[in-house]
C-alpha cells in the first residue's frame, strides 16, 4: 500500500479495501518512523489529518467518489492553512497561524484529500537545497547527508520516501523540478496562472507558481488537476477551464509500439554544453534514446538567451520582487518582533535581522539595490528586456519542436553544506530551470537514471503555454516503458 | 494676500489633491469603506497584508477615474500600470503603497473657473498634469497610548484619485478657487462625497516665488495635507510671506516638505530633500496592466451628467444670464438642478428673476438655517409660481418676500393659495384706486398745496398715503399714474 500509485489507492478506497483513516494512520506511522532522519516535515498535523480522513470516510460511505477523496498528501509550508501554523521555513513566521486557507488548500480540502502536515522548504522558498530553512535541512532519502534540492525539498523528499503519496510545491526558479530530479520522483510546474497564488506566500510574484509532486506523471496529473482553476482573488489567475489531465493520460495511444510517433522533441544545444556532470550526460543520453525508441524525433534547437541570460535576469527580477514582497514582515502586526529596540527604526531593523536568515537578507538587499534610484534602469529594466529576449527564444524554438527536452540540473544532489557558503555556485545550479519561469511556461521533471553514487537524475520537459496535458502524456508514455519512477530508496529504520 | 505689496514677486503654485473615491468597498479588497467604524473593524486579510494575500482591483474605482478624465477633458489612458511605492511605516501594512507612477490612468485635461468678485473677477484655466489611482494608508494614533502608537487600518486600502495640477496658479486666491472648483466637480460627477472634515478631499500645495520676469522657477516647498479651503488659503499666504522674506533677507529656500500649523498660522519643516525617500518604484507584479477600452469609456460617457462649465455656458446662451450668475448657479449640481426645475416651471423668459430668487432670498435663507438646497421647504415649482405672480403684476416684489416666507413655513401649497388666503393680491382696479386717491387727497390738502407749489417730494408723500390705504396691495405704477392725472400734473 505504501508504494501504491494514486490510481491503486483510489481503487482500494472505492472498493472499501482500505479506509481513509487506515491510510492516514499508515502514512502517519511511516512519518513517525522515518521523518526524524529525513526531516521533510516542519509540522505534522495528526489531529487534522485524522479528522479529515474520518470526514472522507463518511463521504465514501455515502457512495461519493472523487479523484483524491481520502488520499493522503502534504502541503509545502508556503501555503496558508487556517489553524495550522504556516512558517515558510522562517523564524519570522515560526508561530504564525493563518486565519484563512490558500485557494489551493481550499480546493484540496473540498476534493477530500487528507493533509498530513506541512513540508520543509528553503526560507521563503529562496534556495536550491532546503538548507536555508530555519527549521534545519531536509536530507535526501536516497542518501543521508545529501540535499533533496529546493526550495520544495521537503515535498520531494516526503514523496520519494513515501511518507506521503503526493505533495504540493511551488516553483519560482525550479523549486519543483529540481528537487523532483534530486529525489527521483516526478514534478510539474504548470503555466503561470494555472494555480492560484492566493494564500501562497509570495517570493517573486511574477515567477511563483504552484506545482505537484508524485511518483509518476499519472500521480502528478491527479494532484495538479485538483489544484488548478481560475480564482478571482488572484489577478494573474488564468480565466480558462482547468485542464482535464487524467483523462488524457488514461487514453490508449494509437500506436502502442511507437506511442510518441510524430512528437518533435527540441534539444537545446546550449543546455548540453560544458558544465554537465558526466552522469547527467549519460542519463540524459539514455533518456533521449528511449524517447526516440518510442517514436519521438529529436531536433536541435537554440535557447541562446535563455542559457546565457536567465541567471542574471532571474536574480535581479526575483530579488527585486522579493525585497518588496517581504517588506510586510516588519514586526508590527504579526510575525517575529525583536525583544529589544529603542525606536521604530531599531524595531524594524532588529526584528527583520533576527527574523530573516542570511539568504533572505541577501536577496532583500540585492532587490532593494537594483530598484534604487539611479540603478533601476541598469538592472531592473535591463533584466525585463532580457526576460523578453528569453521568452522570444522559446517562441522561436516552439516553431521547430513540440516540447523541449533538457537537463533539470547540471549535477545530481550535492552534500549538505557543500555550497552553503557559496551563493553564486548555488545560483548557477538553477541554470536549466530559471528560464522556464521567466517565460511563464510549464515544465516537468521525471526520473531517468542514477549517478555512479546512486543519486537520482531527472530529465526536464518544457512545453509552450497550456501544454500541461501534452507534457504529462509524454512523460507518462516514457514511464509506461521504463521503471525509473518505480525505484524507491531504502530507508534505514528509525 | 496683498498683491501690490509683493508685486516684485511672482508666486507659482501647483496643487496635488487626494480625492477619496466614494466606492462601497476598498480599491484592492472587499472590505467596506464606511467612515468612523471601530478601529481595525474594516480591515480584512488583504488590508492587513497577511502572508499570501493578493490585491484585486475594484472596477468601481476605475470607473470613477474615467468619469474624472471625461469631466476635465483629459485623456483616459488605454493602458496604465500599477506600481509599488516602497517605504516602511507602521500604518502601511504591506511596506509599499500600490499607486500609479509612470503610466497614470488620466493624462492632461484642465479646469476653468472664475477668480474674485465683481469688476475684478476674471476667468482662469489651470492645466492638469495627470490623475492616478492609488490606495490610502491606515492611521497612526499617537495620543491615546502611553509611549506607544496605535494603528488603525480601517482607512488602509481606501481608493484615492490623486490629481496633479500644473504650476499654473499665481496667488492663494487662485489656488483656493481651483480647489473649490475641483471639489465641486468631483461631487458633481459623483466620484467623491467631498467631506473635508473626514479627509475625503485633501490638498498638498507646491509653492515657490520668483522675481517678476525671471524665466526659471524658484525652489518650491510642498505644504502637505490641507483639508479645508481656509487652511489652504492661510497656509499658502504664510508660505509666500516666509519665502519672500527669506529671499529678501538674502537667504535661500531649500526644497522641503512642510506642514501648516493652523493654531499659530505658520509652516514647519517636516523633511528636507536630503532625507527624501527613495521609493524604489516598480510595476506591481500582482496586478495586470489596467486596460480601458473605448467601449468602457463610451459607456461611462453615456452616463455622465452635463458638466458645470457646459451648463453655465448654456445658462448664458439660452437664458441670457451673466457669466457670474451662471457660475454661481452651477456651483453645485443640486443648486443647478433646483434652478433648472424652477425655470422649467416658470418658463425660460423668467430665467433671470428665477436666478435672482435662487441666488438671493433662497440662498440667504438656506445659509441662515444651514439647510441643504435639496431639503429646501420651498420647492422649485413653488418658487416658480411665486416668480410668475410677481412677473404678471399680481403681487409686488416686496409682497413676494412675504409669500416666500409663508411658503417656507408651509402655510400654503403654492403662491396663489397664500396670496388668496392672506389677501395679498395687488389692487389694479382703477376705480378702487381712484376712490382711495380721492380719500387721500381730501384728507391731505396740505400736501396737495405743496405739490401744486412745485414740491415734488409732496407727491411721494401722497403716493405713500395711497399705498398705505391699500395696505400695500395697490399697483404702485398705477397709483403713480392716476394720482398725477387727478392732480392735473
Amino acid at each position: 500500500m505504501i508504494d501504491a500509485s494514486v490510481a491503486e489507492l483510489r481503487q482500494a478506497l472505492d472498493a472499501r479495501k482500505v479506509s481513509a483513516t487506515e491510510l492516514a494512520h499508515l502514512f502517519l506511522n511511516r512519518i513517525d518512523a522515518h521523518d526524524a532522519a529525513i526531516h521533510a516535515f516542519i509540522t505534522v498535523d495528526r489531529e487534522g489529518a485524522l479528522a479529515a480522513a474520518a470526514a472522507a470516510d463518511e463521504r465514501l460511505a455515502r457512495g461519493e467518489r472523487a479523484p483524491l477523496l481520502g488520499i493522503p498528501f502534504a502541503h509545502k509550508d508556503i501555503f496558508c492553512t487556517e489553524g495550522v501554523r504556516t512558517t515558510c521555513g522562517s523564524k519570522m513566521l515560526e508561530n504564525f497561524i493563518s486565519p484563512y486557507d490558500a485557494h489551493v488548500v481550499t480546493l484540496l480540502k473540498e476534493a477530500g484529500a487528507v493533509s498530513l502536515g506541512k513540508l520543509n522548504l528553503d526560507e521563503f522558498a529562496m534556495g536550491s537545497s532546503t538548507e536555508t530553512s530555519y527549521f534545519g535541512a531536509t536530507h535526501n532519502p536516497w542518501r543521508a547527508g545529501y540535499v533533496p534540492g529546493g526550495s520544495s525539498g521537503g515535498s520531494a523528499a516526503a514523496v520519494a520516501a513515501r511518507l506521503v503519496p503526493l505533495a504540493t510545491g511551488t516553483d519560482t526558479g525550479g523549486s519543483v523540478r529540481q528537487p523532483a530530479a534530486f529525489c527521483g520522483i516526478t514534478g510539474i510546474k504548470p503555466t503561470y496562472g494555472t494555480v492560484s497564488r492566493y494564500g501562497m506566500i509570495a517570493y517573486a510574484s511574477s515567477c511563483d507558481q504552484g506545482g505537484a509532486f508524485g511518483a509518476s506523471a499519472q500521480d502528478c496529473a491527479a494532484l495538479l488537476e485538483a489544484m488548478s482553476g481560475f480564482d478571482e482573488r488572484d489577478s494573474t489567475s488564468l480565466n480558462r477551464p482547468a485542464p482535464q489531465l487524467r483523462a488524457a493520460l488514461d487514453a490508449a495511444p494509437q500506436d502502442a509500439a511507437r506511442p510518441l510517433a510524430g512528437l518533435r522533441l527540441g534539444v537545446p544545444v546550449e543546455f548540453f554544453r560544458d558544465g554537465l556532470h558526466p552522469d547527467v550526460v549519460r542519463a540524459l543520453g539514455d533518456a533521449r534514446r528511449q524517447y526516440e525508441a518510442l517514436g519521438a524525433q529529436c531536433v536541435e534547437i537554440s535557447l541562446e538567451h535563455a542559457a546565457r541570460l536567465a541567471i542574471p535576469a532571474y536574480y535581479v527580477l526575483a530579488s527585486a520582487e522579493a525585497s518588496s514582497n517581504l517588506s510586510r514582515y516588519d514586526g508590527v502586526r504579526y510575525g517575529h518582533r525583536a525583544a529589544d529596540y529603542d525606536d521604530l527604526d531599531s524595531m524594524y531593523c532588529n526584528s527583520r535581522s533576527e527574523g530573516f536568515g542570511a539568504e533572505v537578507r541577501r536577496r532583500i538587499l540585492i532587490g532593494a539595490y537594483v530598484l534604487s534610484h539611479g540603478y533601476y534602469d541598469a538592472y531592473y529594466l535591463q533584466a525585463q528586456r532580457l526576460r523578453r529576449l528569453i521568452a522570444q527564444d522559446f517562441r522561436a524554438a516552439f516553431e521547430r519542436c513540440d516540447l523541449i527536452f533538457a537537463p533539470v540540473s547540471p549535477t545530481p544532489a550535492w552534500k549538505i553544506g557543500e555550497k552553503a557558503d557559496d551563493p553564486v555556485a548555488m545560483y548557477l545550479a538553477d541554470i536549466h530551470t530559471l528560464a522556464v519561469n521567466l517565460a511563464g511556461l510549464p515544465g516537468l521533471s521525471h526520473p531517468c537514471g542514477f549517478s555512479e553514487e546512486g543519486l537520482p537524475i531527472g530529465a526536464q520537459l518544457i512545453g509552450p503555454h497550456f501544454s500541461e496535458v501534452r507534457l504529462l502524456e509524454v512523460a507518462h508514455r516514457f514511464q509506461q516503458n521504463t521503471d525509473w519512477h518505480c525505484r524507491r530508496p531504502v530507508l534505514s529504520a528509525a | 494676500m496683498n498683491r501690490t505689496a509683493q508685486s516684485d514677486w511672482e508666486v507659482v503654485i501647483g496643487i496635488e489633491t487626494h480625492v477619496q473615491l466614494n466606492t462601497a468597498s476598498k480599491i484592492f479588497s472587499g472590505a467596506p469603506t464606511t467612515f468612523g467604524a471601530e478601529p481595525n473593524r474594516q480591515a480584512c486579510a488583504v488590508d492587513l497584508a497577511l502572508p499570501g494575500v493578493l490585491p484585486v482591483l475594484n472596477r468601481g474605482a476605475v470607473e470613477r477615474a474615467i468619469r474624472f478624465g471625461l469631466g476635465i477633458g483629459g485623456e483616459v489612458a488605454a493602458r496604465s500600470i500599477f506600481a509599488r511605492k516602497n517605504y516602511f511605516y507602521p500604518d502601511l501594512p504591506k511596506g509599499y503603497q500600490i499607486s500609479q507612477f509612470e503610466a497614470p490612468v488620466v493624462i492632461g485635461g484642465s479646469v476653468r473657473f472664475r477668480v474674485g468678485e465683481g469688476e475684478a473677477a476674471y476667468e482662469k484655466t489651470v492645466r492638469l498634469t495627470r490623475a492616478h489611482l492609488e490606495e490610502d494608508a491606515g492611521k497612526s494614533l499617537h495620543e491615546d497610548f502611553q509611549g506607544m502608537s496605535g494603528i488603525d487600518l480601517n482607512r488602509a486600502g481606501t481608493p484615492l484619485l490623486e490629481i496633479v495640477s500644473e504650476p499654473d496658479m499665481r496667488s492663494a486666491a487662485e489656488a483656493v478657487a481651483y480647489a473649490r472648483t475641483l471639489h465641486a466637480l468631483v461631487r458633481w460627477i459623483d466620484i467623491c462625497d467631498g467631506n473635508l472634515q473626514e479627509g475625503s478631499f485633501r490638498c498638498d500645495a507646491n509653492v515657490s516665488v520668483r522675481r517678476r520676469g525671471d524665466e526659471q522657477l524658484g525652489t518650491r516647498r510642498e505644504i502637505k495635507n490641507l483639508n479645508s479651503f481656509r487652511f489652504l488659503q492661510e497656509a499658502i499666504e504664510a508660505e509666500i510671506r516666509w519665502q519672500i522674506e527669506t529671499l529678501e533677507d538674502g537667504g535661500q529656500v531649500q526644497q522641503a516638505t512642510v506642514l501648516f500649523d493652523e493654531t499659530v498660522g505658520e509652516v514647519r519643516v517636516m523633511r528636507t530633500k536630503e532625507d527624501a525617500h527613495d521609493y524604489r518604484y516598480f510595476p506591481d507584479p500582482d496586478l495586470l496592466p489596467l486596460e480601458i477600452d473605448d467601449d468602457w469609456v463610451a459607456r461611462v460617457r453615456a452616463e455622465m451628467p452635463e458638466l458645470p462649465a457646459a451648463m453655465a455656458q448654456r445658462f448664458t446662451d439660452e437664458y441670457g444670464l451673466s457669466g457670474a450668475d451662471a457660475s454661481v448657479l452651477t456651483a453645485s449640481r443640486e443648486q443647478a438642478a433646483y434652478f433648472q426645475d424652477c425655470v422649467q416651471a416658470a418658463g425660460s423668459a423668467l430665467a433671470k428673476p428665477c436666478a435672482n430668487w435662487v441666488m438671493g432670498e433662497l440662498a440667504a435663507r438656506l445659509n441662515r438655517t444651514e439647510t441643504a438646497i435639496a431639503d429646501a421647504p420651498v420647492r422649485p415649482v413653488q418658487l416658480a409660481g411665486l416668480v410668475q405672480r410677481i412677473q404678471d403684476g399680481t403681487i409686488s416684489n416686496n409682497t413676494g418676500k412675504k409669500v416666500f416666507e409663508a411658503l417656507w413655513n408651509g402655510e400654503g401649497a403654492d403662491a396663489d393659495a397664500i396670496i388668496a388666503a392672506k389677501g395679498l393680491k395687488q389692487v389694479s382696479d382703477a376705480g378702487a384706486i381712484e376712490k382711495m386717491i380721492d380719500d387721500v387727497l381730501a384728507a391731505n390738502q396740505k400736501s396737495v398745496d405743496e405739490f401744486r407749489a412745485g414740491k415734488e417730494k409732496a407727491f411721494n408723500a401722497l403716493v405713500g398715503q395711497v399705498m398705505k390705504a391699500s395696505r400695500g396691495q395697490a399697483n404702485p405704477a398705477q397709483v403713480n399714474e392716476l394720482l398725477r392725472r387727478k392732480l392735473g400734473a
